[in-house]
């Protein structure tokens, strides 16, 4: 009898106990703004991200009303695997999938090499060799990448345009009277070559941060041996960055394949089309569940580039640290070699960063196309009033609401999502390294990459889909500025995360626990102490995501309404509509505004291009 | 007078750990460590790297969680897993000095020291002056408005613990605090931090790896081996009768010799057979257990007297090497193809491959089991 009641009473003791510490525990974790941060960034996150990407998925698998209406006896909404068939094996795949497809594999496969080589080149010999103004040539060498990578194509046009597609000549034909095959001036050749103009920079920025973080002792010690230059350059420079070079051609890749701006400038002339360009030809011509296949395509090939990246650092992660306490950096003596190096890079510079832009505003003062001379020269497509005689009555670009209207819209598109990316991604990086570990952090950090994984047209495409109707809490808003802003501050997170973890990392966790033993509370440490301490970092990620929202095009192209154009969606408009000299007069327009906030952050001592790179 | 105001209001603090075990991942970093602090205890918790020392310091601090055990900290449970139940660090009373200081770079001085208490909301006029008086026992007043970068090792470092005893804590947490310093500054802190220990009577848990600070500043030492508390003990004992061969090697500078030996019986007494001859156990009759058995005999190099003149009972060994540090000399002797060490203060005459006769202080040596490692008895 007493033995019973022991029990019964050491039961409930313990149940008592457990009762405890279910409380204590819910208590902690309602207290915790660390789990509350958490679990609100994952809510957030999860809602603008996966399920976007579901809801994509889905109507893939669902007949349209549009659709429904063709087939009798279909019900709109029902399951069908129709349009995945007529994508992967229908009378039209070869035309929608399979030939974009090989398009784009092939243009993006010799992009990334061919940017290796060049960002590969340049790298070296700016960071590891004694060639003089290497500070001008480094602040060059970028500028390309601040500009969008379809200015490249702009250019290419006002120069290698021929005749035979209609319009006028370009510059090359103005100038040799031989008008260039349609090879040259369109197609897969331009698309590869201008794409590689603007894609090596990001190798570039890749390699030379991987070639500065080897130790100079390493050649230094082949040179004692008694190799030469070249023997060291082979046998000792490139099998240690081996892997940053594969993992550089990887993400130039996987970046390249989803570039539309290039593509649709350079292709849609001569039906070259390519998976991005392909998206929207579908999307505008409502046949939007192809477009998501085509999107889903897409994503499934980043996100493989972009795992086999992983797996190819993971398994030499090693190499590329070897010798990485190195601070002492012995340059490379170029001898003989000096000059002609020297001129070499400065060519290659003037073509890369300023050809295309000295040839957009050039073109942008010709009244007429195709003919370079003095007597040609006008202000018109600038600050001309209307004249029925030119471009079908459109008046100067400074005369047209329509330029007040998208530089407005830019700048407040770019502030607004630069400022909210970054806010999140300070407050995402703090939870990452924080919870370095620990299960939230990771599945944060996984959950702010996936954007980086979906190409920008896909991305465009997702929230077209997502949005065009009311959603939960969220009315419809297609059209709207909101959207904008929504869709580039959740592209640019990883961005803004990237930069925000390695600015938290550098903030030990010790100055914030020597404020909780204090009692300080996690909001005032992180106004009191984060922030202060992050200034500079959270700084150039505003910057970075500011110069990337001011050039993007891809992004927006399917979600812009003429309320909502940009500047970057004005110049697309301008120039599938013919007006070249328009979109080549804003083209410069946004190069300069860019220009200055480049040069704006670099007098403020914020390192944007560091984010750029991978 | 300093005194008197510190003294000002009467602290107690005694803190208990029981039963604290913390793993990361599946690491077992802290196994079952039990501890009693007393009062005005300056307690070290001494051990090689990655023994769980800081753990330790860091799970009663509160800044880590284990996944079981209790901390009482003056009869208030403040961790108790079973539970669930955690007070915030900021509510037990402590205070901690981190290993790197952990200044805030962005406030000055002033700021740095006073930021607690304007967060705790004291008057203004109270903190300024609390936070002068501490300033002034640290020796650093005048750098009252410069920054951290401004600041040498030394004084960023009496920053730091002005920092954490500004509040007045019961228990002052230091992890590694000197361990960032160059010698000549250690030596210096050592004095301040023991100093400031008789001042301000505050109990003080102390983490180091480095011994001879366990050793001069403590009043108790908790030696740590791989998560595991393995002799609490005063300096002293800790020194002079470590309990097993590990704590023997760690403890002491020069390293302790380590001779084997084996243990015979002879008319009830203990007798050590070794390569330094036959020697006589003290204060322990002879139990069959330890017939034939295996030890290993400690002997720390300033127990070894040296004579260059044959004396009775004394071993004949040679010299192998003299390293002579100024105030004292390190002799390496060879014997049988062993080399023990031995001290001597001062200047030797002795010269390498000189014909020594050492003998040893009598009860000096302990006998360590050479199985278990576990101290049998002194010879």
């Amino acid at each position: 009898m007493e033995r019973a009641e022991t029990n019964v009473s050491s039961i409930c003791g313990e149940f008592r106990i457990k009762r405890k510490r279910l409380k204590n525990k819910f208590i902690g974790l309602i207290t915790d703004p660390y789990s509350i941060a958490t679990i609100i960034i994952i809510a957030v996150l999860g809602y603008l991200i996966i399920v976007p990407l579901w809801e994509m998925l889905v109507s893939t698998f669902k007949l349209s009303p549009r659709d429904a209406m063709r087939i009798p006896e279909a019900t709109a909404g029902q399951f069908t695997t129709y349009y995945w068939e007529r994508v992967f094996n229908g009378p039209v795949s070869k035309s929608m999938f399979y030939r974009p497809l090989g398009n784009s594999l092939l243009t993006s496969l010799v992009v990334s090499v061919a940017s290796i080589i060049l960002g590969g080149l340049m790298a070296w010999i700016l960071t590891r060799t004694d060639i003089p103004y290497k500070k001008f040539f480094s602040f060059m060498v970028i500028l390309p990448y601040m500009l969008p990578s379809w200015s490249k194509a702009l250019a290419w046009i006002t120069i290698f345009k021929n005749d035979k597609l209609g319009g006028y000549p370009g510059i090359f034909q103005y100038l040799f009277n031989v008008s260039p095959p349609d090879a040259v001036s369109y197609g897969p050749l331009p698309i590869i070559i201008t794409a590689t103009l603007h894609y090596y920079v990001f190798t570039y920025l890749l390699m030379s941060s991987a070639l500065s973080s080897m130790s100079s002792d390493l050649e230094e010690m082949a040179e004692v041996c008694g190799a030469n230059r070249f023997t060291i350059l082979r046998k000792v420079v490139f099998p240690l960055v081996v892997p940053a070079i594969l993992s550089a051609v990887i993400l130039t890749f996987s970046k390249a394949i989803g570039n539309f701006g290039i593509a649709a400038y350079l292709g849609l002339k001569v039906q070259y089309f390519t998976l991005p360009t392909m998206i929207r030809a579908n999307i505008k011509n409502l046949m939007t569940e192809q477009a998501y296949i085509l999107a889903i395509s897409l994503i499934v090939i980043a996100c493989f580039a972009v795992y086999l990246n992983q797996r190819a650092i993971g398994a030499r992660k090693s190499y590329v640290t070897i010798g990485g306490k190195g601070s002492r950096k012995n340059e490379v003596c170029l001898g003989k070699a000096k000059m002609p190096i020297l001129i070499l890079v400065s060519v290659f510079i003037f073509i890369a960063a300023i050809v295309p832009l000295l040839v957009i505003t050039i073109q942008s003062f010709m009244l007429r196309d195709g003919i370079y001379s003095f007597s040609n020269l006008t202000t018109h497509y600038w600050f001309g009033e209307s004249n029925e005689m030119i471009a079908d009555g459109e008046p100067g670009i400074f005369k047209n609401p329509m330029i007040w209207r998208s530089i407005y819209n830019t700048l407040k598109l770019a502030i607004a999502c630069s400022s909210l990316a970054t806010i999140v991604g300070s407050i995402v990086g703090y939870i990452i390294s924080r919870g370095q570990g620990k299960t939230s952090g990771k599945v944060v950090e996984q959950l702010s990459f996936l954007p980086f994984l979906i190409p920008s047209i896909a991305f465009g495409a997702i929230y077209l889909s997502m949005f065009s109707k009311p959603q939960l809490f969220i009315p419809s808003l297609y059209g709207t500025f909101t959207l904008l802003v929504l869709v580039s501050t959740i592209k640019y997170i990883p961005f803004a995360v990237r930069s925000g973890t390695s600015t938290m990392i550098q903030i030990g966790y010790e100055l914030e626990e020597a404020a909780m033993i204090e009692g300080v509370s996690w909001f005032e440490r992180f106004t009191k102490i984060i922030l202060p301490l992050s200034k500079k970092g959270f700084f150039s990620g505003f910057l970075l995501v500011f110069i990337s929202a001011m050039k993007e095009l891809d992004l927006l192209v399917l979600l812009v309404t003429p309320d909502t154009r940009t500047l970057t969606c004005l110049t697309f408009a301008y120039t599938e509509s013919g007006f070249q000299q328009f979109g080549n007069a804003i083209m410069v327009v946004i190069a300069i505004l860019i220009i200055l906030v480049y040069l704006f952050s670099l007098k403020l001592g914020a390192d944007v291009t560091e984010g750029m790179g991978g | 007078m300093l005194q008197k105001e510190w003294e000002g209001d009467k602290k107690m603090s005694r803190i208990i750990l029981k039963n604290i075990n913390k793993y990361y991942n599946k690491v077992h970093v802290l196994k079952d460590i039990n501890l009693v602090v007393e009062d005005g205890d300056f307690m070290t918790l001494l051990g090689p790297s990655g023994c769980g020392k800081t753990t330790t310091l860091r799970v009663i601090a509160g800044l880590e969680v284990p996944e079981k055990g209790q901390v009482i900290i003056d009869d208030d449970i403040v961790t108790d897993t079973d539970e669930a139940f955690y007070v915030a660090p900021s509510k037990r009373g402590l205070n901690l000095v981190f290993q790197n200081y952990a200044l805030w770079p962005h406030m000055t001085v002033y700021e740095n020291v006073s930021f607690g208490l304007k967060v705790k909301k004291v008057p203004q006029r109270e903190i300024q002056s609390k936070v002068e008086n501490t300033l002034r026992i640290l020796q650093i007043e005048d750098y009252i408005d410069r920054y951290p970068s401004e600041l040498s090792g030394g004084q960023q470092q009496r920053v730091a613990i002005a920092r954490a005893i500004v509040s007045q804590p019961k228990l002052l947490l230091l992890d590694e605090p000197l361990s960032n310093l160059d010698a000549r500054l250690r030596l210096e802190m050592r004095a301040e931090l023991k100093r400031l220990h008789q001042e301000l009577k505050t109990t003080i848990i102390y983490v180091t790896h480095d011994q001879v600070e366990a050793l001069t500043l403590s009043t108790k030492i908790a030696v740590f081996f791989e998560g595991k508390i393995v002799q609490v003990d005063t300096p002293m004992n800790i020194y002079t009768c470590p309990i097993d061969v590990k704590v023997a090697d760690f403890i002491g500078n020069p390293k302790i010799n380590f001779i084997d030996g084996i243990c015979v019986g002879d008319n009830g007494k203990i007798k050590i057979i070794s390569p330094l001859g036959e020697m006589e156990a003290v204060d322990k009759i002879y139990e069959n257990h330890l017939n034939n058995k295996e030890v290993v005999l400690a002997l720390r190099p300033e127990h070894i007297i040296i004579s260059d003149e044959f004396k009775e009972n004394y071993f004949e060994c040679q010299v192998y090497a003299v390293l002579p540090a100024g105030s004292e000399t390190l002799i390496q002797i060879k014997k049988q193809d062993k080399l023990i060490t031995a001290k001597v203060i001062g200047q030797t005459g002795l010269v390498a491959d000189q014909k020594i006769w050492i003998s040893f202080v009598r009860g000096s040596i302990n006998v360590y089991d050479k199985k278990f490692g576990h101290l049998l008895f002194n010879v």
